[in-house]
């Protein structure tokens, strides 16, 4: 098994959630939140998922995880010890359910994540007990394990999540996420809805979980910084399409699609002498059910050509393991934001 | 400059079944005219306790116990803290004087009128304008504020209009009556990246346009560093320091705000390895002695333990409320 | 981000349930009907020196005395003793009636809101057929076609009540599936069964527990109904309704035959009222006092 090893890839992956309309509730459209991504994540690499609020990231997390069934595409999952992937969009209940053991989510809000009717300890425990692994007894420890691995007291097993702060129940999500020893984390937003001081304890956390159970982490976020500090590789999203993908510091100093360029410009800086001309995109992103034809972005970016409008920009590699969907990138000359 | 408004050991508890909760215990400090205040803070450390105490809207069970709120209307002082909240004075002052935006514009505009309507009502309760006048501000205003069409967003409901336009429509109403202070509550933690770069331009022309000193609540250090000139921290209902923009940012003195500046990644500069403050925020019944943050401090020292540090000058408007700074 | 409210205390949902109710006079006094109701059930043969069912033709038709606090009827049975035997009977028949009503209702609920689609379609078009044949009419055919016996006014009553548990429990699993916490589960590899009975039941359980009170209520008033039509107990069983029933021929007479049962059907079914009124407001988050 060597580092550089792939361990998953995804080809064309779409979901697409029916409109229904009228008392007859036909399908009177389509919302693309997810229109063809493809990626490959290496082990034990951090891939960040970016984009803003309906651009679909959230919805490619759980098609991956197979929570919400695909509607085109495929996501193969390279097993140990196995030379073929599992199609993890065609496979049985069964192997799914096995597949549960190597993937894994950790949710944005760890108050509604987790069951406010269930002990610490049973919540943490609890996919030991539906995989049938260990006898009771050994689930408890391992369980108090897991507490102590995330920062928490052995004693904390038998509360209930409400007794813990935001950060806590976090941890508790965490301990549960790890608990099958998987191979994959999906983190949806896992530190969005955290103060400050404790969204950095929590990243730190999972900084080091990851190198003590050599973990592979796919970080969807709104939250740019958050990517930079904790990513190696990130994927922008708008609209349902990836339009860049790139090692993290490559596209955060030299974005090569524009609307990567006016993301980064717009984060705020804590920093009060970085004061730099920020480009303000027009409007609001348009609606996933009626996107605009040809580049999605098209009618928000300041570089738009006529070919922009008419014609879907392929997703293609620029330079070696750099990939951008926009008509122009060879031509234009973006912002450069290293300093 | 000249403070508009200026609070003194302004003490906010609420009593509930479980006990009383010190939610602004002792906060201190002023808002110059033209100025943009930033008032930062985590999740409980009594920012939006204060905030509402300005307009008088804190809420049963929590109650103003001590201390003074000046608001400083022209050339008259007025003492906000010993109005009736629920009395004429203060009426007249609330949103027409001071104007307040909320995190979640969803939440503050009333599903059930038009965005115009809305406008209009503030519009005609504070000035002396018939509806059609009315109409016709409101509709200057929507413009203002960046709302494509107005003639026709006007007529439109709150959920017609995208995350983005709503907080615009909500600052519009904000600034309708041209007050002399302006409060956002989080007006952008709520908002997308580029929708949030859209709507603190657009607060920063019109501060300018209209000569409103804002106080900004918000926890996000980058939006602070942004925008404020003057920066307040709070902690657990305390000022724990307070200073210029690029004095709190580059001469921090207060552990916590130095936790803070090190809890943040950016998008920009080096990558620094964060260094979170260890430990959790107490509950709010069962407050540590002395200093409130000497149990994550890590240069607590015997006397934070014992007593509270005073707010103490530190340098030219520098202040500081630590053991290690007086 | 920052609110106002500090966080709520450590206690768990049953705990703050149990709290409130505490506080409530309604509650207190559904409690306490209820607790004198079981004692009287469980141990009222010791106290009464008379048997429910002994014809004694000295003693026909006495008005209420020191020896027979409520009187006796035309067969000379003490009152008061019939009514304590009776609990057993209104007991035995509200908590048997309501086990039928919660488990079918329940499970129907649960499968129909879980796996929608058709299951769900075809368990609420027959709840909806159900709720189109009056539930007097029903119940008495279903008694009727069985003959008499307190086995068949339970099933009889059984038969009508649960739509109601199905409808309610079926809303409470649609907003229970929404919920993070069930997709969790299913992340993490729980299967169907595992998912509906661990996390979606306990999560839909409050407004049903509350509801099974004043369905023990509403099948007690039901029975004695069935029984007062002749359909139900039948004599010499001590049972409410058909005490009732026996005591109207004798209004005239002997107005304590009928009156005293009739009482103590409208204090039983005011008690489990109480109490599961009491216990729907202490259970339900909404009326939880915010700060």
């Amino acid at each position: 098994m060597t580092e550089n090893s792939i361990l998953l890839e995804i080809r064309n992956l779409k979901k697409h959630f029916p409109i229904y309309k009228g008392i007859f509730r036909s399908a009177a459209g389509w919302v693309k939140a997810v229109d063809g991504i493809s990626l490959k994540l290496k082990k034990g690499e951090v891939l960040g998922l970016v984009g803003e609020s309906g651009c679909g990231k959230t919805t490619a997390g759980r098609s991956i995880l197979r929570l919400l069934e695909p509607t085109a595409g495929e996501v193969l999952f390279y097993s140990h010890g196995q030379a073929e992937p599992i199609n993890v969009t065609t496979a049985p209940p069964k192997v799914i359910k096995k597949l549960r053991q190597d993937m894994q989510i950790i949710y944005q809000d760890p108050q509604s994540s987790l069951n406010e009717r269930m002990t610490v300890g049973s919540i943490v425990s609890e996919p030991l007990l539906v995989h049938k692994i260990g006898a009771p007894s050994d689930r408890e420890q391992e369980a108090e394990k897991l507490l102590k691995a995330v920062g928490l007291e052995g004693d904390h097993m038998a509360r209930y999540p409400h007794q813990f702060s935001g950060g806590q129940r976090q941890r508790i999500a965490i301990a549960r996420a790890l608990c099958l020893k998987p191979k994959l984390i999906i983190a949806d937003e896992a530190v969005s809805a955290l103060d400050v001081s404790i969204q950095a304890q929590v990243l730190l956390l999972l900084k080091e979980l990851q190198n003590e159970f050599n973990l592979t982490y796919i970080f969807i976020t709104h939250d740019l910084a958050v990517v930079r500090y904790i990513t190696n590789r990130v994927a922008v999203m708008y609209l349902g399409r990836i339009v860049e993908s790139a090692a993290t510091e490559e596209l955060f100093n030299n974005p090569q699609h524009p609307y990567s360029e006016a993301l980064i410009s717009a984060v705020p800086v804590p920093d009060p002498d970085y004061r730099v001309r920020r480009i303000l995109l027009q409007g609001d992103v348009p609606s996933p059910i009626d996107p605009p034809p040809g580049c999605h972005f098209h009618p928000r970016c300041r570089y738009a050509e006529d070919i922009c409008r008419n014609e879907t920009p392929t997703y293609r590699e620029l330079s070696p393991d750099r990939f951008v969907s926009c008509h122009l990138a060879d031509k234009l000359n973006l912002w450069s934001f290293s300093k | 400059m000249p403070p508009v408004l200026e609070i003194a050991d302004l003490k906010v508890f609420f009593y509930t079944d479980y006990g009383v909760v010190k939610a602004v215990d002792g906060v201190r400090f002023h808002l110059n005219a033209g100025e943009t205040l930033g008032l930062v803070g985590e999740s409980g450390c009594g920012k939006s306790v204060t905030a509402m105490a300005v307009l008088g809207l804190v809420r049963y069970p929590g109650r103003i116990v001590a201390g003074e709120i000046i608001y400083h209307q022209n050339a008259k002082k007025v003492r906000l803290s010993g109005l009736d909240p629920k009395g004429r004075e203060i009426r007249s002052i609330r949103g027409n004087d001071i104007a307040m935006i909320f995190q979640e514009p969803m939440t503050s505009l009333n599903p059930v009128f038009t965005v115009g309507y809305q406008i209009m009502e503030a519009i005609i309760l504070h000035q002396r304008l018939n509806r059609r006048q009315a109409r016709e501000a409101a509709i200057s205003m929507l413009a203002k504020v960046g709302i494509p069409l107005p003639e026709q967003r006007v007529d439109e409901y709150p959920h017609q209009l995208s995350g983005g336009m709503r907080q615009r429509a909500m600052i519009a109403m904000a600034l309708s009556c041209r007050p002399s202070i302006l409060i956002a509550d989080e007006p952008t933690t709520a908002l997308d990246v580029t929708i949030q770069a859209q709507v603190l331009e657009l607060m920063m022309n019109l501060k300018a346009e209209f000569q409103t000193s804002i106080i900004m609540i918000t926890h996000d250090l980058g939006v602070i560093a942004g925008i404020a000139d003057r920066v307040v921290v709070m902690y657990l209902g305390k000022v724990v320091e307070e200073a210029g923009v690029r004095e709190i940012f580059y001469n921090t003195k207060h552990p916590y705000t130095q936790g803070l500046m090190n809890s943040v990644p950016s998008v920009r500069g080096k990558i620094r390895d964060l260094k979170p403050i260890p430990g959790v925020v107490p509950d709010a019944f069962a407050l540590p002695t002395g200093c409130s943050f000497q149990p994550r401090c890590s240069q607590v020292s015997k006397m934070c333990r014992t007593e509270a540090p005073p707010l103490t000058e530190v340098g030219p408007n520098h202040w500081v409320a630590c053991w290690l700074h007086s | 981000m920052s609110k106002s409210s500090p966080r709520k205390r450590a206690e768990t949902h049953l705990k703050g349930a149990l709290r409130r109710m505490q506080t409530d006079k309604g509650a207190l006094a559904g409690t306490g009907i209820i607790v004198i109701l079981i004692f009287l059930a469980a141990l009222g043969r010791f106290i009464t020196p008379y048997d429910p069912n002994e014809q004694n033709y000295d003693e026909m038709l006495l008005p209420p005395s020191l020896s027979h606090p409520l009187g006796t009827d035309q067969y000379g049975r003490d009152i008061a003793t019939r009514i304590i035997y009776g609990c057993r009977y209104a007991l035995l028949i509200g908590v048997a009636v309501v086990g039928i009503h919660f488990v079918v209702g329940v499970s129907l609920g649960l499968l129909a809101g879980y796996y929608g689609g058709y299951v769900e379609t075809i368990i609420m078009r027959l709840v909806d057929v159900m709720l189109a044949i009056p539930s007097v009419v029903l119940a008495v055919a279903i008694a009727g076609f069985l003959g008499g016996g307190i086995q068949n006014v339970i099933i009889a009553v059984g038969a009508i009540g649960w739509r109601a548990y199905t409808r309610l429990v079926r809303a409470e699993v649609l907003s229970a599936k929404e919920q993070v916490f069930v997709e969790a589960a299913r992340a993490i590899g729980c299967g169907d069964l595992r998912i509906i009975l661990r996390h979606i039941m306990p999560y839909t359980m409050a407004p049903v527990i509350a509801y099974t009170s004043l369905g023990i209520a509403t099948a007690i008033l039901w029975s004695a109904a069935l029984s007062f039509l002749g359909m139900g107990a039948q004599p010499p069983t001590p049972e409410w309704g058909a005490m009732l029933a026996d005591g109207r021929e004798y209004m005239q007479d002997g107005w304590w035959i009928a009156t005293f049962p009739g009482v103590a059907i409208m204090v039983t079914v005011l008690g489990f009222n109480f109490f599961g009124d009491a216990l729907r407001n202490a259970l339900d988050p909404k009326t939880e006092k915010r700060i």
